[in-house]
């Protein structure tokens, strides 16, 4: 189908950008790649008065990396953070995930940003955002807010922006002490779909093998990427045996309450759950022993 | 609500195969209905419109993207090259093109536009790819005729004969 008719405007700075979201509030939204909205658009589940193309603001597209953090502007496309060297190094996780998004062809114009504000419960980005602790940055005339992730999805294709607010950055903390290892696992009908059942996992190890920091998520499988902070936390100080991956696997996944689809019952999605967890787990303890 | 009375029509500007190319256009054009209904460039073609079949990927600046899924408007000013622009500057098939011929690559043709520009990006970023990085490479177009092993053929074909048409 064909996107209803809407009014364009290509702003100059991120301040325009947000004066007019003031002004339109919700017969307005923020195109960049538009990977995520225009379908949205296509499918007329969505139709705006108003596009705001904040796709070449040159402010949405630095990438950072500090001692203890890389900031992503919303707009770098993903497929230039997939390829950005300094990156890869400090969040390695990231280009993990990154492979799993979508297509070659939909990488090219979809951006971080965008795929995080969609925030579709079984996307790949969300999922490493909810699981790492990243933090957004929104603007609006009203100003900067800071949004943690663990806040800031609330829902199926529902987050905490208000309709105002422009997502300006995320924030990822690094894991700088010891040795971090990271690993990604999905399950889609075809590699670049969207994902049954999606995990991520990172660990960090001491010199002698203890783990010192854990974090582990899974995505799709529920109405928002949910990220297990408490049960990571039972890996720390231990040497991440396997007996104890499976049994915090098997945790996460009967705390999931995944639903019936056309593509997997529930039953499905928390044994792939299950499995894909351990296996993350596994790899990333592979990968931090290195 | 904002008042919506006639759309109104912008102005775009594209490079499309060399060639700069103008029209008016409402916003919501894709860049898909821009080729084909403005600029009569009909080789990309139009599938399922929601970025799922990949038909209508077109290449900007070199880089392959969904053209159902970018405004005409968004696009002004970009590079774009589309399967007519992947010919020899004769006209004649490219390498890539006459190798789907020769291995019998189209069946129906609907995704063979979209198989081209992908497969020829493929190509142009590794000159001698394995089965399953073509597969990657193609895993966004989708082939309702199933043909996918002579298109995977096709794309082996073309990279060998690229190294010979190299060497001599």
């Amino acid at each position: 189908m064909k996107s209803a008719a809407f009014e364009y405007a290509r702003v100059g700075s991120l301040d325009e950008a947000c004066e007019l979201l003031a002004q339109y509030g919700d017969d307005a939204k923020v195109i960049a790649g538009g990977q995520s909205l225009v379908p949205m658009l296509a499918m007329r589940l969505l139709a705006p008065a108003w596009l705001i193309d904040v796709a070449r603001l040159s402010i949405l597209q630095q990438m950072t990396v500090t001692e203890d953090q890389g900031v992503i502007g919303a707009g770098v496309r993903q497929c230039v953070a997939e390829s950005d060297p300094q990156l890869n190094q400090s969040i390695a996780l990231l280009r993990k995930a990154l492979r799993w998004v979508g297509h070659t062809a939909t990488r090219t114009r979809g951006t971080i940003g965008g795929s995080l504000v969609h925030a579709d419960p079984s996307a790949e980005l969300p999922l490493v955002a909810a699981m790492l602790n990243a933090v957004f940055t929104a603007k609006s005339t009203r100003g900067l807010r800071r949004i943690e992730a663990g806040n800031f999805f609330t829902g199926p294709v529902m987050t905490a922006l208000e309709p105002d607010e422009c997502l300006v950055e995320v924030s990822f903390p690094l894991w700088r002490s010891g040795k971090t290892g990271s690993a990604f696992e999905e399950i889609a009908t075809r590699h670049g779909d969207f994902a049954m059942v999606a995990v991520a996992a990172q660990v960090s190890v001491d010199p002698s093998g203890r783990c010192t920091r854990a974090a582990l998520g899974i995505g799709g499988a529920g109405p928002v990427p949910h990220a297990f902070a408490d049960l990571a936390g039972r890996l720390i100080g231990s040497r991440l045996e396997d007996g104890l991956l499976r049994e915090v696997a098997q945790e996460a996944a009967g705390q999931l309450e995944p639903t019936n689809d056309l593509q997997a019952s529930a039953a499905y999605r928390r044994h792939l759950a299950g499995v894909l967890a351990e296996r993350a787990l596994r790899s990333a303890r592979q990968e931090a022993a290195v | 609500m904002t008042d919506r009375i006639i759309p109104k029509t912008y102005l775009v500007e594209l490079d499309v195969n060399g060639k700069t190319c103008r029209a008016h256009v409402p916003a919501r054009t894709t860049l898909v209905d821009f080729l084909r209904d403005e600029l009569r460039l009909t080789g990309t073609h139009v599938g399922c419109e929601h970025g799922t079949c990949g038909a209508c990927t077109v290449m900007q600046n070199g880089k392959p993207i969904r053209a159902c899924l970018a405004f005409a408007v968004q696009l002004n000013g970009e590079k774009i090259t589309t399967v007519e622009g992947l010919c020899k500057a004769d006209g004649s098939l490219s390498i890539l093109q006459d190798s789907f011929c020769a291995t019998h690559a189209q069946q129906c043709g609907y995704c063979t536009p979209g198989m081209l520009i992908s497969s020829q990006y493929l190509l142009n970023q590794n000159a001698n790819p394995s089965d399953s990085e073509i597969r990657e490479a193609i895993s966004g177009n989708l082939c309702r005729c199933t043909g996918y092993q002579q298109i995977v053929d096709a794309v082996k074909l073309a990279a060998a004969r690229m190294a010979n048409e190299e060497q001599a």
